[in-house]
């Protein structure tokens, strides 16, 4: 690890900035079980942070932890240097924080636009008054202005030819690739991706990944991602916090963790150089 | 033209009439449904306890006057004052938001992410609460609701017929204010939902309320705002049928019909309702002209529901109801 105040340099030379979220001694319980103990770590402005560990190591708890779905049992959530108070989902999504889900949760009956524009709604001003206004109270503007976003983010995605599908119509890796538009509208401070390559076949893995890095080249989007595939992690993660039995075991850069022997041990125990 | 044709005409256009008066009812369903996946048993209710409130404002009653004079000896029924039609429609209309709150707070706050099945049983119960609440509140008299809606045979249309064709038609006044103010609220309510803001967060918490959340929606907004949204289109309802047939408990019993109504134009579609409704009401007063003389008449009773029972067999989610797409 380099400097820990002021950011530091990725080896492809990307400037990675301040503390953007600190998660300060985690600990979520379900009744007697401990998903989570005693976790800490932060995400720095414009890295790719992923989350990595065997199945059922507390990763997606600790992503429902960041987006508000779960409220922690014990620890605090810093967020842009104050302690964030407990605070429900829809709240945590208004403070710019989006997030997709391992089990794709999309609008099925809606269309791709649609879908993608919902992303947009925190970013909407107008009430319910002003909208039944349309064109006197500047809805209408405003809703052509938030389109002309929507359409950045398809034409980067390069899912133009589908916008009018209706989602429930989409095979998966594109099903995939739309909520991860959606979530990117939102323009967030924090993207957080729930193994957003699960289930995919390689070459849809490979957009996927050229996806979330040039979102974080294009955007400087800050990613949080969970993923199985190690590959895939050490080419996209700039550092990497290792999971095991709800415990952190490792926590740094990819080669750093790769040699860490306490994370062979755990989960790269397949790994025989 | 012959007059047996003629008559069919007349018959059909006070189908279509009626047919909106089904869908002034099936509507209110559709919002709630389209929104939370709730089948809203007190819809029917719902229409009354807002024909009894516009009533009772209108009136100057004292709401618990009952109760009141039990409690305390006192003989007090009214405050002494008539409001004007329009300002009690306002008023009610905000009784109906209160209540749409009030119904989230102690209902359905509590009742997240339970089957629609349990969500459907708070609905039987809210159904009658609200029936004893309305009773408790303006007395269960029936009521006469006169809002200044015209009444009676529209002569204008009648003597316009009489000269062109030499056939007057019969069609009540009420029943043309009916259409234009349900094809209003159809309009409003389809634009509403497909494009204003609300309108879309709307659809994305009917269908999917963990991802409605990540995007920043609050739910307990979003059905604040639909059962208002119901109330207000049951405050309508009550107004057209508690107008034409006055304000009893008989009002709550509209939601039956309205059941057929949603078969046939599927739960989830608003325009359904309105289409439902026009083939239920045209279709009940046509077959009574033809088959109701061959068969001994009464059918206009039971004819809505066997139209629904032949459509859930060869098309179960309505006309306009979303294709159920289930990959496998």
């Amino acid at each position: 690890m380099n400097d820990m105040t002021d950011g530091y340099m990725t080896a492809d030379g990307r400037k990675i900035g301040g503390v953007v979220m600190e998660l300060k001694n985690i600990t979520l319980k379900f009744g007697g079980v401990t998903a989570i103990s005693d976790i800490s770590f932060d995400i720095r402005e414009g890295e790719i942070r992923a989350i990595i560990g065997p199945n059922g190591a507390g990763k997606s708890s600790m992503l429902n932890v960041i987006s508000g779905f779960y409220i922690p049992t014990e620890g605090e959530v810093w967020y842009r240097g104050a302690r964030r108070p407990q605070m429900r989902p829809y709240k945590v999504a208004q403070m710019g924080i989006a997030r997709t889900f391992q089990n794709i949760a999309l609008f099925d009956g809606m269309s791709v636009l649609d879908n993608i524009m919902t992303g947009r709604l925190t970013k909407m001003k107008k009430g319910l008054f002003a909208q039944a206004g349309w064109w006197f109270t500047g809805a209408a503007k405003e809703e052509d202005e938030h389109r002309a976003k929507v359409e950045k983010i398809i034409d980067f995605l390069e899912i133009q030819n589908i916008r009018k599908t209706p989602v429930g119509r989409l095979p998966y890796g594109l099903k995939k690739r739309v909520e991860l538009a959606r979530a990117l509208a939102a323009e967030p401070s924090i993207l957080l991706l729930d193994e957003p390559m699960a289930g995919m076949n390689v070459e849809e893995k490979e957009d996927m990944c050229r996806f979330i890095l040039d979102v974080n080249d294009e955007f400087g989007t800050t990613t949080v991602l969970i993923e199985h595939d190690m590959g895939v992690v050490m080419d996209l993660s700039d550092r990497v916090v290792v999971m095991d039995y709800g415990r952190k075991i490792g926590d740094g850069p990819p080669d750093e963790v790769r040699n860490n022997q306490d994370v062979i041990d755990a989960y790269l125990g397949v790994a025989h150089d | 033209m012959p007059d047996q044709l003629l008559f069919a005409l007349e018959v059909t256009a006070n189908g279509l009439m009626a047919g909106v008066m089904y869908s002034l009812v099936a509507l209110g369903f559709v919002l709630i449904f389209k929104a939370s996946g709730i089948f809203n048993y007190s819809q029917g209710v719902l229409a009354l306890f807002a024909a009894l409130t516009l009533v009772g404002i209108q009136e100057g009653q004292v709401p618990f006057a009952h109760l009141i004079n039990a409690v305390t000896g006192l003989h007090v029924t009214e405050f002494g004052w008539k409001v004007p039609a329009l300002l009690a429609i306002l008023l009610t209309a905000l009784v109906m938001v209160g209540l749409a709150i009030i119904i989230e707070k102690l209902v359905l706050k509590h009742l997240v992410n339970q089957e629609p099945i349990i969500l459907f049983m708070a609905t039987i119960g809210m159904a009658y609460f609200l029936e004893g609440f309305g009773d408790v509140m303006w007395g269960a008299d029936i009521k006469t609701l006169d809002v200044g809606l015209p009444q009676g045979i529209n002569e204008t249309l009648e003597s316009v017929t009489d000269k062109a064709l030499g056939y007057g038609f019969f069609v009540d006044n009420l029943d043309i204010v009916a259409t234009v103010v349900a094809v209003m609220l159809v309009t409003a309510l389809t634009l509403f939902s497909q494009y204003s803001k609300q309108g879309r967060a709307l659809r994305a918490v009917a269908d999917d309320h963990q991802a409605a959340l990540s995007v920043g929606i609050s739910l307990r907004f979003i059905w604040v705002l639909v059962w208002s949204i119901a109330g207000f289109v049951a405050l309508v309802a009550g107004i057209m049928w508690g107008s034409k047939s006055g304000v009893q408990f008989s009002l709550s019993l509209i939601a039956l019909k309205a059941l057929p109504v949603l078969m046939l134009g599927g739960f989830t579609s608003i325009p359904g309702a309105i289409v439902g409704g026009l083939i239920i009401g045209v279709g009940e007063k046509l077959f009574e002209f033809f088959a109701g003389p061959l068969i001994g008449g009464a059918t206009e009773n039971w004819f809505a529901y066997v139209l629904a029972l032949v459509f859930l067999v060869f098309r179960p989610q309505g006309l306009f109801g979303e294709k159920i797409i289930e990959r496998v």
